[in-house]
C-alpha cells in the first residue's frame, strides 16, 4: 500500500509517480526490470499528453496485470494475440494512441503471425517487446529467445540449437518489414541505456501519432528469478550474454522517421548488385 | 402450382446464369422462387448444375430429385437428367453435343442445336438462352416476355451490350417449342 | 422496399452492413468468401473499415478488439475456421463484449468438403470454447430470415453483451432467393460507444476490459453474473416456428436448410394422410426446449432430422424427457436429405407410434 505524504511547502518535489501510472505497488520479483519499462511508457505517455486518448494492450506473460499499473483505458489479449487486438482498436479508432506490451513468449513464438503481420500492414500502433529470454510466469521454461545453451526448466542440458532452433532475433525480422518504420532494440540494464530506451519508446510513440507506420521497441530485460541469480547478477549476466547474441541499435528507420527526428535525408543511393550487398 | 427445373452442362455453358434469368422472372412475376447452385472444384470444364424452383407458395426443400423440367448442355447431363425428369415434364437437349435421343414417350423432349445456332448468330455462349427459350414456351408458366424484362432489369452493366443478342437467342430457341 | 434476388453470403454481409456494422475482419474459406468479397468492396465504399486478415486467429481477435472499442464488429468463416476462432469466442463472453460471428457450415471433421453440413451445432451450441457460456445461435431457414437474423444477431449481441452467432450452411450460403433487405441504419458516431468501451480515460478513470480473475472468488462471482446473463436470455429469446402444429400427431424437428426441407415433407405427408407437423428452431441456443415439451404431450412420436450424426437431437431428447419415442435421421457429408428419403423414416414413426 502507497500512504500519501502531504510534501512540505519549503521542498521541491523532485520525483513522483508519472500520471500514466497508478499508485500501485506491482507483483512484480525483485530486481525484476519491467517496472522500469512501465515507467518510461508512462513518463513518455504524460510527456506527450496523450494519456486520455491511449489504449493499451496486455499480453499473457508476467506483464499480464499490466493494466492493473498503467493507468489508462486497457485489455487484456489472448497469448500472443495483442497486436491482432490492437488492430482491430486502432482501425475503429484511428485517433487513438494504442500500444501493446508483450514479452518474448507472448511475441516471439505464439504470436509470431499477428506481429509480423501487424508490422508488415504497417498498422499505426506501437510494440513494447520485452525479452529476458525465458518463461517468467510459467516458471523460467525455455524461450523462443533464450540462448545457445541456457539452462532452463525446459531445456535442462541447456538449449540445444540441433533440436530447439535458434534464439530468435525479433527486431532484426521486424525490421525488413515493409509496414514497419521504426524498430530498435535497446536495453535497461544500467542507467545509460535506461535512458537511451527512454528516447527510443517515446520516438517510437511519436511514430505512431505522425501515422507514419509500424513501431516497436524491443528491450533487452532480465528474469533474476528464473535465471537463478541475484538481481545485479542478473544486469552483468544480460549485458555478458544477451547483449552479444542481440547486438543494440536500430533495425529499421525510414525516410520519414529520419525527418520526423529532424535529421537530414541522404538521397537513396542504389546498391549497385545483389551480390555486393 | 410448383415448377422445378435442373439446368446442367459444363462449367462456361452458362448453365447457372441461364438459372438466374429464369429465377428474376419468375421473382418479377411475383412467384416464390429458389436457385441453388451445384458445382465442381473446377473453375471452368467442370460440371455446372442448378435447381430452380419456382412456386405460387412457400418453397421447402429446395433441392429436388425428380425435376419437371430440365436443359441439359452436354452428355454426362444428359445421362443423370435424362431418367429423372418427371412423367408430363419437359427436356430441352443441346443436341449441338448431345448426339443421343430420349426413349421415353411419357415427357417431351426438345431438341434444340443450342451451339451450333448461337455460333450462327455470333457468340457460343448464348447457347443457353437459346435453350432457355425453348424451356419456358414448353413449359407455359411464365411469358417469354418477363425473361427479357429479367435481363433488361438485371443483366450486369459491363454485360448490356449482349442485350440485343440474348433476347435474339430466347426467341430463336422459344421457336423449338410452338 | 423492393425483393431483389439475393446469393445467401451476400445477403449476409448486405444485411450486416445495413445492420451498422462499422469494422469486418475475416480470412477467405469456402462456402463463405463471399461474405468477405462483398464486404471488401461495400464498407470501404461506405468510409467503413474492411480488413482481410492473416489467419481466423487474427481475425477473432481483431474483432475481440474492435468490440472492446465500442465498434459494431464481425467476421465470418466456416466450420475449420470457426474452431480455430473459439478461444477468441471464450475471450469475448467472459468479457463481456458484443460481437457477431457468422459460421457458414461445411462437411467435415477435418478439411471434410465444402458442400453443407449441420456438423456444428454441438459446437456453436455446446461448446463453443472453453469455460461455461454460450453464444446466443440463430439458425436460419431461407435467406429472408439470414437477413433478418444478421441484423438480430448485432441487437441481441449489444442487448446483452454477448456473442450473436448465425449457423447457416453452404447451401443457404450458395443458394438465391428474393430477399427484401433491411432499411440502411445510420452507422453509431465513436462518440455514442457504450459507456463501458476503450475509448480514453478523458475525463474518467480508466475502463479495463478483461478476462482474468485471479482470485477463485472472484471468478466465481463473474461465472455466477454470467449464468444469470444466460438465464435472461434463454428466458427471452427463444425463437421457432411451426408448421400444422395445430392438430399435428406426428412432430418433425428440423433446423436451418434441412428444416425446410421438412416443411415439405409435412406438405407431402398431408396429403398420403398423415398428421404431421414440423417445428423449427430459430435459435438453437436457447433452445426450444419447453415449445417442444409441450408438442410432445400432443404428438404420438418426434421425427429429428439432421445434417450430422444426430446433434440437436439430444436436446430434442433432453426436452422430451421421454414422453415419447424420438427417431432420428440424418445424412453427412455435405448431403442434403430429400423428402423422399425422409418421408419413410415418418411412415416408420407412424407404423411403429399407432
Amino acid at each position: 500500500m502507497v500512504t500519501t505524504v502531504e510534501i512540505p511547502t519549503d521542498m521541491e518535489l523532485v520525483y513522483k509517480y508519472p500520471e500514466s501510472l497508478t499508485p500501485r505497488s506491482t507483483h512484480y520479483c525483485p530486481g525484476c526490470t519491467h517496472g522500469i519499462i512501465h515507467r518510461l511508457i508512462a513518463e513518455v505517455i504524460d510527456e506527450l499528453g496523450v494519456r486520455e486518448r491511449t489504449i493499451g494492450v496486455a499480453p499473457v506473460g508476467c506483464a499480464v496485470l499490466a493494466y492493473e499499473y498503467f493507468n489508462m483505458d486497457f485489455c487484456e489479449a489472448a497469448h500472443g494475440r495483442a497486436p491482432a487486438m490492437a488492430t482491430g482498436i486502432k482501425r475503429v479508432s484511428p485517433d487513438k494512441v494504442v500500444f501493446t506490451y508483450q514479452g518474448d513468449g507472448d511475441l516471439a513464438a505464439i504470436g509470431t503471425s499477428e506481429i509480423i503481420h501487424t508490422a508488415n500492414r504497417g498498422e499505426l500502433i506501437t510494440t513494447i517487446f520485452v525479452n529476458n529470454a525465458i518463461y517468467g510466469m510459467t516458471g523460467g521454461q525455455m524461450a523462443p529467445t533464450t540462448l545457445p545453451g541456457q539452462v532452463t526448466t525446459s531445456s535442462p542440458r541447456g538449449r540445444d540449437v540441433e533440436t530447439a532452433g535458434w534464439p530468435m532475433k525479433m527486431a532484426e525480422l521486424i525490421g525488413m518489414l515493409g509496414g514497419a518504420v521504426y524498430v530498435t532494440r535497446q536495453a535497461v540494464l544500467d542507467v545509460p541505456s535506461i535512458r537511451r530506451t527512454k528516447k527510443a519508446i517515446k520516438l517510437a510513440f511519436q511514430v505512431q501519432l505522425a501515422g507514419l507506420g509500424f513501431s516497436m521497441v524491443e528491450i533487452i530485460s532480465t528474469c533474476g528469478t528464473n535465471w537463478g541469480v541475484s538481481p545485479l547478477e542478473a544486469l552483468d549476466w544480460a549485458k555478458t550474454h544477451m547483449l552479444a547474441y542481440y547486438p543494440l541499435g536500430d533495425t529499421k528507420v525510414s525516410d520519414a522517421v529520419r525527418e520526423l527526428m529532424g535529421e537530414r535525408v541522404t538521397p537513396f543511393t542504389m546498391v549497385k548488385s545483389a551480390t555486393e550487398l | 402450382m410448383q415448377e422445378e427445373i435442373i439446368v446442367s452442362g459444363f462449367g462456361g455453358q452458362g448453365t447457372l446464369f441461364a438459372g438466374q434469368v429464369l429465377a428474376y422472372a419468375a421473382m418479377d412475376a411475383g412467384y416464390h422462387v429458389t436457385w441453388i447452385p451445384s458445382y465442381g472444384p473446377e473453375m471452368r470444364g467442370g460440371k455446372a448444375r442448378c435447381t430452380v424452383i419456382i412456386s405460387d407458395e412457400e418453397i421447402g426443400s429446395p433441392l429436388i430429385r425428380r425435376p419437371s423440367a430440365a436443359i441439359v448442355m452436354n452428355i454426362p447431363s444428359m445421362e443423370a437428367f435424362e431418367p429423372a425428369v418427371r412423367s408430363g415434364g419437359v427436356l430441352v437437349v443441346n443436341s449441338s453435343l448431345i448426339p443421343q435421343r430420349s426413349e421415353r414417350d411419357d415427357i417431351r423432349v426438345l431438341y434444340v442445336p443450342g451451339t451450333e445456332l448461337a455460333t450462327e448468330m455470333g457468340n457460343v455462349r448464348i447457347a443457353n438462352m437459346i435453350c432457355l427459350g425453348a424451356l419456358v414456351q414448353a413449359l407455359g408458366v411464365l411469358p417469354l416476355r418477363t425473361l427479357e424484362e429479367a435481363l433488361e432489369n438485371h443483366l450486369a452493366e459491363r454485360h448490356r451490350k449482349w442485350l440485343p443478342l440474348n433476347k435474339e437467342a430466347l426467341q430463336k430457341g422459344a421457336e423449338f417449342a410452338r | 422496399m423492393a425483393r431483389e434476388l439475393w446469393e445467401g453470403n451476400a445477403t449476409i454481409a448486405e444485411a450486416a452492413v445495413r445492420a451498422g456494422l462499422e469494422a469486418f475482419f475475416g480470412y477467405p474459406i469456402t462456402p463463405q468468401s463471399e461474405i468477405l468479397e462483398h464486404l471488401s468492396h461495400r464498407l470501404p465504399e461506405l468510409g467503413r473499415v474492411f480488413l482481410q486478415t492473416e489467419s481466423e486467429v487474427a481475425s477473432i481477435n481483431m474483432v475481440y478488439g474492435a468490440a472492446c472499442a465500442g465498434a459494431r464488429v464481425m467476421t465470418s468463416s466456416s466450420s475449420p475456421g470457426i474452431s480455430l476462432m473459439q478461444e477468441g469466442f471464450s475471450y469475448i463472453a467472459c468479457s463481456e463484449v458484443p460481437a457477431v460471428i457468422i459460421n457458414v457450415m461445411r462437411g467435415g471433421p477435418g478439411l471434410g468438403n465444402v458442400a453443407p453440413s449441420q456438423g456444428d451445432y454441438f459446437q456453436a451450441v455446446k461448446m463453443a470454447g472453453h469455460g461455461d457460456f454460450h453464444p446466443i445461435v440463430l439458425a436460419p431457414g431461407n435467406l429472408q430470415e439470414a437477413a433478418d437474423l444478421t441484423v438480430l444477431a448485432f441487437d441481441l449481441a449489444e442487448k446483452y453483451r454477448t456473442i450473436g452467432m448465425v449457423l447457416a450452411d453452404g447451401s443457404l450460403g450458395q443458394m438465391m432467393e428474393p430477399v427484401e433487405m433491411p432499411p440502411m441504419r445510420p452507422v453509431r458516431p465513436p462518440y455514442e460507444r457504450p459507456s463501458w468501451a476503450l475509448t480514453g480515460a478523458e475525463g474518467r478513470p480508466p475502463n479495463i476490459i478483461t478476462s482474468l480473475y485471479l482470485v477463485e472468488e472472484v471468478l466465481e462471482k463473474v461465472n455466477l453474473r454470467l449464468q444469470a446473463k444466460l438465464r435472461q436470455i434463454a428466458a427471452n429469446e427463444v425463437r421457432w416456428k411451426e408448421y400444422s402444429t395445430e392438430d399435428a400427431e406426428l412432430l418433425l424437428v428440423a433446423f436451418g436448410t434441412v428444416g425446410r426441407v421438412c416443411q415439405t415433407v409435412v406438405r407431402e405427408a398431408r396429403r398420403a394422410g398423415i398428421r404431421a407437423g414440423l417445428l423449427r428452431p430459430i435459435t438453437v441456443w436457447p433452445f426450444p426446449s419447453a415449445r417442444i415439451a409441450q408438442l410432445a404431450e400432443q404428438v404420438r412420436g418426434v421425427l429429428v432430422v439432421e445434417m450430422n450424426a444426430g446433434q440437436m437431437l439430444e436436446d430434442v431428447r433432453l426436452a422430451v424427457e421421454g414422453r415419447r419415442p424420438v427417431r432420428f435421421y440424418g445424412r453427412f457429408g455435405g448431403i442434403i436429405p430429400l423428402p423422399d428419403e425422409i418421408m419413410p423414416e415418418l411412415e416408420k414413426l407412424d407404423a411403429e407410434t399407432r
